[in-house]
């Protein structure tokens, strides 16, 4: 990328949908960065507000973008269009209430947001759940996983300009495993399913089997997937080398999960808290070399044939028994005064829950650490140098939901 | 060569195309307003009141637990001021006012958790937009109120084990009922034969 030589010509009138504003005095562009890189071009710069409508930023996420001619020499994420005030609803409800509000923090994955949840309150109340709870959520956090993984790289194709097709493919099997918790939880997407030392109920006849036939039809579409957009020349040309996060500033912003790793951090909190019962499985941690967005990309499409193999081991071995420690209440709970952090492996990252409890029916402080807001800090970081265009893949590279980024 | 990774994914797209023709796998949607499909069992809406026979006759006691747990905070009860005689024969309050604001109802399900009355339930209609924003989203008691054999309909098996219990109780209750009314008569005629034999003694 070079800069351009000629400062940017400027139309008469700003077209829609963007905001022009001639760069008279420098200084107002002075941000976070400004110390960095020697400084601002002394040519004319163009601001331009990318969202909170629009179709890239995946929810109302707005970037104030500096360019010089086409490429970015500023970026500033703006969020906050979706603030719910989820930890004050949760510090005035009791324990059992704040279940239904996680579904809503990172709104494609709520089962995933209960378990990390539920399972911060059994560290504060000492709940223990039984077996085959545990594997019914290794096996829905899986199948969540799934999903999750393939709508990130059809959303991620579709801001590369594959407009639909695989997106649509991707939304197809995600159905099929959303079908499968709307027969075990109910609803398809908020699931309000875990509960403390448990789950709230037992799988349904049959339910197994349909799993087993869901995974077992997955690598079909992985496959697919594969031949239809690994190879392709457009997508290669797009995503290699583009947002190069390196592993020194992945560690320090404290970047979690796939983008994490796709910069060659073998960190996944599956080996490393071995929290419920992932250590009975045996599956492997793919990782990136590079840290661009191809990499980015690649690992979610080698985690999904990962957590398919973990899904095979448990649903073979799925146990009978009880759902719900005996001990358990749901209702009324008053935990002891003390405090305690939670954290799994969600699919965007490390997904945390920080609670503390006074004794009251009600916690005194509940704080989320949410991956995805995490994983947005360096998104400037990743953008500087590149085109318009690379912001919008470098930001689909990120695996963003705007629920759990402004929560 | 360049340009084979692109040839590679139509020929992919072009098996999908031509595959939804053929193979049911590939073509997953249905003519929505014509073509239906079913509900799950397990799939939950908004909440609903299960009565006995006639609308009179709500399993809801107005003990408030609903109320109180509901996160979004959407149900507003009023109990009555006389008592009605339950399944069981005891007499409990009935609600006057049952509400539920379904325009912030977030279909948790935690209400039919919590209910000890087996009494609000999750119904499965969807087809819920209204004209009127805001009468028009709050339910009263009459709307919520639904027959138990509505309930069968959408949760079969939920409402068998639901109504096996309630018999059982039932059973037990009527057949503690008769043991006690059994035990009074039996106090009773001890007692008049007692007082015959005080009649006897003094005579």
């Amino acid at each position: 990328m070079t800069a351009l030589a000629e400062p940017p010509v400027m139309h008469e009138a700003p077209p829609s949908g963007t905001i022009w504003r001639l760069a008279e005095d420098r200084s107002s562009f002075a941000g976070p960065t400004d110390d960095r890189a020697g400084g601002l071009p002394d040519h004319d710069l163009l601001e331009v507000a990318l969202g909170p409508h629009h179709p890239s930023t995946h929810g109302v996420f707005r970037m104030d973008v500096v360019l010089d001619g086409e490429e970015v020499v500023r970026l500033k994420p703006v969020f906050g269009y979706l603030h719910r005030n989820h930890e004050k609803i949760a510090e005035k409800n009791s324990y059992l209430a704040a279940i239904p509000y996680t579904d809503r923090l990172d709104y494609i994955c709520s089962m995933t947001n209960n378990w990390a949840y539920v399972m911060t309150v059994e560290k504060l109340t000492g709940f223990q759940p039984p077996e085959r709870a545990e594997y019914i959520r290794v096996i829905v956090g899986e199948l969540t996983r799934l999903f999750n993984h393939a709508c990130l790289v059809g959303f991620l194709l579709q801001d590369m300009g594959a407009l639909g097709t695989p997106l649509m493919y991707a939304f197809r099997e995600r159905e099929k495993i959303l079908d499968l918790f709307e027969s075990l939880s109910g609803a398809r997407m908020m699931c309000n399913y875990m509960r403390f030392g448990g789950v709230r109920c037992d799988l349904p006849d049959g339910w197994i089997e349909e799993a087993k036939q869901v995974v077992a039809e997955f690598p079909r579409f992985l496959d697919e997937f594969e031949a239809l957009l690994t190879g392709n020349e457009i997508l290669l040309v797009r995503s290699q080398g583009i947002g190069v996060l390196s592993k020194e500033l992945a560690v320090n912003a404290g970047v979690t999960g796939p983008m994490l790793r796709a910069s060659g951090v073998g960190y996944d909190l599956r080996k490393v808290d071995k929290y419920s019962i992932y250590p009975r499985f045996n599956f492997r941690i793919p990782l990136g070399q590079h840290g661009d967005v191809f990499d980015r990309y690649m690992i979610r499409l080698l985690e999904m044939r990962e957590s398919l193999s973990i899904l095979k081991q448990a649903l073979d071995t799925i146990p009978a028994g009880p759902i719900v420690d005996p001990k358990a209440k749901q209702r009324g709970l008053r935990p002891k005064a003390g405090e305690a952090y939670g954290r799994i492996e969600a699919p965007k990252g490390e997904l945390g829950f920080y609670v503390v409890s006074d004794g009251s029916p009600n916690p005194y402080r509940f704080r989320i650490r949410p991956p995805s807001l995490i994983n947005l800090t360096v998104l400037e970081d990743m953008c500087l140098g590149h085109t318009i265009a690379d912001v919008v893949i470098i930001l689909g590279s990120v695996d963003i939901v705007l629920g759990e980024v402004d929560r | 060569m360049l340009g084979s990774g692109i040839i590679k994914g139509m020929v992919e797209t072009a098996r999908n195309f031509f595959g939804s023709y053929v193979s049911r796998e590939r073509l997953t949607t249905v003519q929505y307003p014509e073509q239906q499909l079913a509900p799950h069992e397990n799939a939950r809406t908004i909440p609903l009141l299960v009565y006995d026979g006639d609308m009179e006759h709500l399993r809801c006691t107005a003990c408030g637990i609903c109320e109180m747990e509901c996160p979004a905070q959407c149900i507003y009860i009023v109990k009555d001021t006389v008592k009605k005689s339950d399944y069981l024969g005891r007499m409990q309050f009935q609600p006057r006012v049952f509400d539920i604001d379904i325009s912030v109802c977030m279909a948790c399900g935690i209400c039919a958790e919590v209910c000890p009355f087996d009494s609000i339930m999750m119904d499965q209609v969807f087809a819920l937009s209204t004209q009127n924003r805001f009468s028009g989203l709050l339910l009263h008691k009459e709307d919520l109120a639904k027959a138990n054999g509505y309930f069968h309909a959408i949760h079969p098996s939920d409402a068998g084990d639901i109504d096996a219990r309630r018999d059982e109780d039932k059973r037990k209750a009527e057949a503690k009922a008769k043991a006690a009314v059994a035990a009074k008569a039996a106090a009773a005629i001890k007692s008049s034969e007692a007082s015959a034999k005080q009649v006897e003694v003094a005579a």
